[in-house]
């Protein structure tokens, strides 16, 4: 008796696995694509900023890392009156943020290492119309989401489709229901250059380590083989 | 013009010899060198387990330099030092290098250890007379567990805060004085500056200090005994007319070249996690970790940093939080005993009866699961198997010394035996493929060269298996 107890004990955590999860969608995430990365940081000041600030990044970082020079950083990316130095801070006051939201919103400095780039993809393709939530939308990866959708203009409406699973009511699938003034493939790139943005911001060092990280291997391979040698060399004579 | 440069080097080397002299008949700078490098006999059959004592000693200068290097950006105040960690990855010129340098050499630390504490654990150099070395190596295991959890604290993310909240919380779990205990550990209710504050001091400057003491006398003890070796034979026993052992070679310059080789190879993979994975999938950096502290919302999921959750495992093991505690520091106190549970007069696990072999195996299993369980959250059914290999943790080391006095052991050489070099290795390992497969007619290819394609040898193949499953069989008989 004990055995089986013990044995679907065992089995528990499987079967609360297979129904926990949420399903993300992939999104492809090229940090080479300096283009992508720029229009996705214009996405981000014209669509996020206003809330959410970047308060790690320099716009000077921008132009050096994506290379533009700063006169155009300042004029097609930085919003009016931001200087060369500054970090990307919000206009938004806290106290009124947290006011109107119930919360102040975060800094997204490093979203993109706390969260896997697929969520954040998902996440703003995710928004779905809720008319029981105070701003009409809900989140397929967010539940009860305190943020409205920023991108519904460009995006649309999405209405979910439900299902019963194990008598509960479930969301199989979001479709869209109204179009919004760009395609879903229009889209689909929009969010996926914003994304790619957020990964760079996550940590611009990783343009430079991974292009610096083969010769240093390089080195190490070449200092192992010499070592290797001079070992060799002085061994000759132990037996 | 000629005869002048000479002249003037000549001063020169005569200016240093004679002030060398000078220190040399104030300082014993050539018998400390002598003693504990160029005269310093090690055992000549040394195999790739060696290597971890130098790389520990590597890594613990790397941990001091890049540490240095941090403390003049970080800031320890509960206000700034999350945003002062990421002011060091973009805004310092090779700050975001020196800090993975400082993150990753964290766990590099544990694994070498790790293999380390393994190494003297499969070839019994903790007996006698190599007690002491064990024990100064257990203390500096120890005095790295807390290095190590206070260094987390300091990135001050949420799982650095709530890390530190469940582990102190844990004292609080002593009858009668843990809750005053807890509240003086952390100088607060809760987790909060003052905390960092005090652990950023220990973690700078008392710890390291504690742990290079202790690497000095753990260094000094094993050079008085000498080092043993992966047959468990004291090579002081066989002398030659100088009074050299047989069967040791100078450290300095055979070891240290040696050594040499191992670091080239740990620098190729402690880059490659600096360079292409520094989060190393969330294991030595935690995702969570780049929220910042929060004391007013609990993560879901606390995990520890993957060195701690094998301890972390079997303190959720047992069910009653106070146990659960003895539990744990019991598991590291088995360890230092080892020395005395242990009652088998034979060393090496080369020679030792089959029941430790097979004991042993089930402990490195036993370990190497409850380390994973503790990085998972605790359901029920983790837990169960967490109680069942606790059990076999403190087994181990609980029946050593009803077992091991009756050993059946096999004989142990005179001598130490041949160690197969990586080039005899390797040729075994070139055989075993040639035996496993089978060679074609040679083909010539579209760029002029000829190659010789091969097929699988299925008999060969079962072969080689049987071959490996026998060896694995004798191994552990």
């Amino acid at each position: 008796m004990k055995k089986i107890i013990y044995t679907l004990l065992l089995l528990l955590p499987i079967s609360v696995f297979a129904s926990g999860d949420i399903r993300l969608e992939s999104v492809d995430i090229d940090l080479s694509d300096f283009e992508a990365m720029q229009k996705g940081a214009k996405h981000y000041v014209n669509y996020c900023l206003g809330c959410h600030s970047l308060k790690h990044m320099r716009y000077k970082r921008i132009a050096i890392d994506l290379e533009i020079d700063e006169d155009t950083v300042l004029a097609e990316i930085a919003p009016e009156g931001a200087g060369i130095y500054e970090q990307m801070h919000t206009a938004m006051d806290k106290r009124d943020s947290s006011k109107w939201f119930g919360t102040t919103p975060p800094d997204l400095s490093l979203i993109a290492r706390s969260r896997e780039p697929d969520w954040i993809y998902s996440y703003l393709k995710g928004f779905y119309a809720d008319k029981s939530k105070p701003l009409g939308v809900n989140n397929t990866v967010f539940k009860d989401v305190g943020m409205p959708n920023m991108l519904w203009k460009l995006q649309g409406t999405q209405t979910p489709v439900f299902e019963t699973v194990e008598g509960r009511e479930v969301i199989a699938y979001i479709k869209l229901t109204e179009p919004g003034t760009l395609s879903p493939d229009e889209f689909d790139t929009m969010v996926t250059e914003l994304v790619n943005f957020l990964v760079y911001v996550g940590e611009p060092a990783q343009l430079e380590r991974k292009t610096m990280g083969k010769y240093v291997l390089l080195f190490f391979i070449i200092f192992t083989v010499i070592a290797y040698l001079l070992k060799k060399e002085y061994w000759k004579d132990i037996h | 013009m000629k005869n002048k440069i000479s002249a003037c080097t000549d001063s020169l080397k005569n200016g240093m010899n004679v002030s060398t002299e000078w220190v040399l008949k104030r300082f014993p700078m050539s018998k400390m060198w002598n003693d504990h490098m160029a005269q310093y006999y090690a055992p000549k059959n040394f195999n790739f387990w060696y290597f971890f004592g130098s790389l520990a000693l590597l890594i613990l200068v790397n941990q001091i330099i890049t540490g240095i290097l941090l403390t003049m950006n970080y800031k320890p105040d509960s206000a700034l030092a999350f945003d002062s960690v990421e002011y060091i990855m973009r805004d310092v010129n090779w700050g975001w290098l020196v800090r993975y340098m400082h993150s990753t050499g964290a766990s590099a630390f544990f694994i070498v250890i790790y293999l380390h504490m393994f190494r003297g654990m499969i070839y019994g150099s903790y007996k006698k007379p190599r007690e002491l070395v064990w024990i100064f190596g257990m203390l500096l295991f120890l005095c790295l567990m807390a290095e190590a959890f206070m260094g987390y604290l300091l990135p001050w993310g949420q799982m650095s805060y709530w890390g530190a909240q469940v582990i102190i919380s844990l004292f609080s779990a002593i009858p009668v004085i843990g809750e005053d205990l807890s509240l003086w550990i952390r100088g607060d209710y809760v987790i909060s500056d003052a905390t960092l504050n005090r652990f950023f001091a220990f973690h700078v400057i008392a710890v390291p200090l504690a742990l290079l003491i202790l690497v000095v006398l753990h260094i000094i003890a094993l050079h008085e005994v000498g080092s043993n070796n992966p047959d468990g034979v004291e090579i002081k026993e066989s002398k030659d007319p100088w009074g050299h052992p047989v069967d040791g070679i100078p450290f300095h310059p055979y070891y240290s070249v040696k050594d040499l080789v191992g670091v080239g190879v740990f620098l190729f993979f402690f880059a490659t996690i600096i360079f292409y994975m520094p989060e190393m999938g969330g294991y030595f950096l935690e995702h969570a970790n780049f929220i910042p502290a929060d004391p007013l919302k609990t993560p879901e999921h606390i995990a520890p940093l993957w060195y701690f959750t094998p301890f972390y495992a079997i303190l959720r093991a047992i069910p009653d939080k106070f146990l659960g505690v003895i539990a744990m520091g019991g598991a590291i106190v088995v360890l230092f005993l080892l020395p005395w549970l242990d009652r088998c007069k034979v060393k090496s696990i080369r020679y030792r009866g089959g029941i430790f072999k097979k004991a042993f195996v089930l402990f490195i299993i036993s370990f190497i699961i409850l380390g994973y369980l503790g990085t998972q959250p605790a359901t029920p059914g983790y837990t169960m198997l967490a109680r069942v290999f606790t059990a076999i943790y403190f087994g181990f080391f609980l029946l050593l010394p009803i077992y091991t006095p009756f050993e059946k052991t096999k004989p142990v050489p005179k001598r130490v035996t041949h160690e197969n070099s990586a080039e005899e290795g390797y040729s075994a390992l070139v055989e075993a493929f040639d035996k496993m497969t089978i060679k074609q007619e040679p083909v010539k290819t579209s760029w002029g060269g000829t190659i010789t394609p091969i097929k699988a040898n299925p008999a060969g193949i079962k072969k080689v298996l049987i071959q490996l499953a026998k060896k694995l069989k004798e191994s552990l008989d």
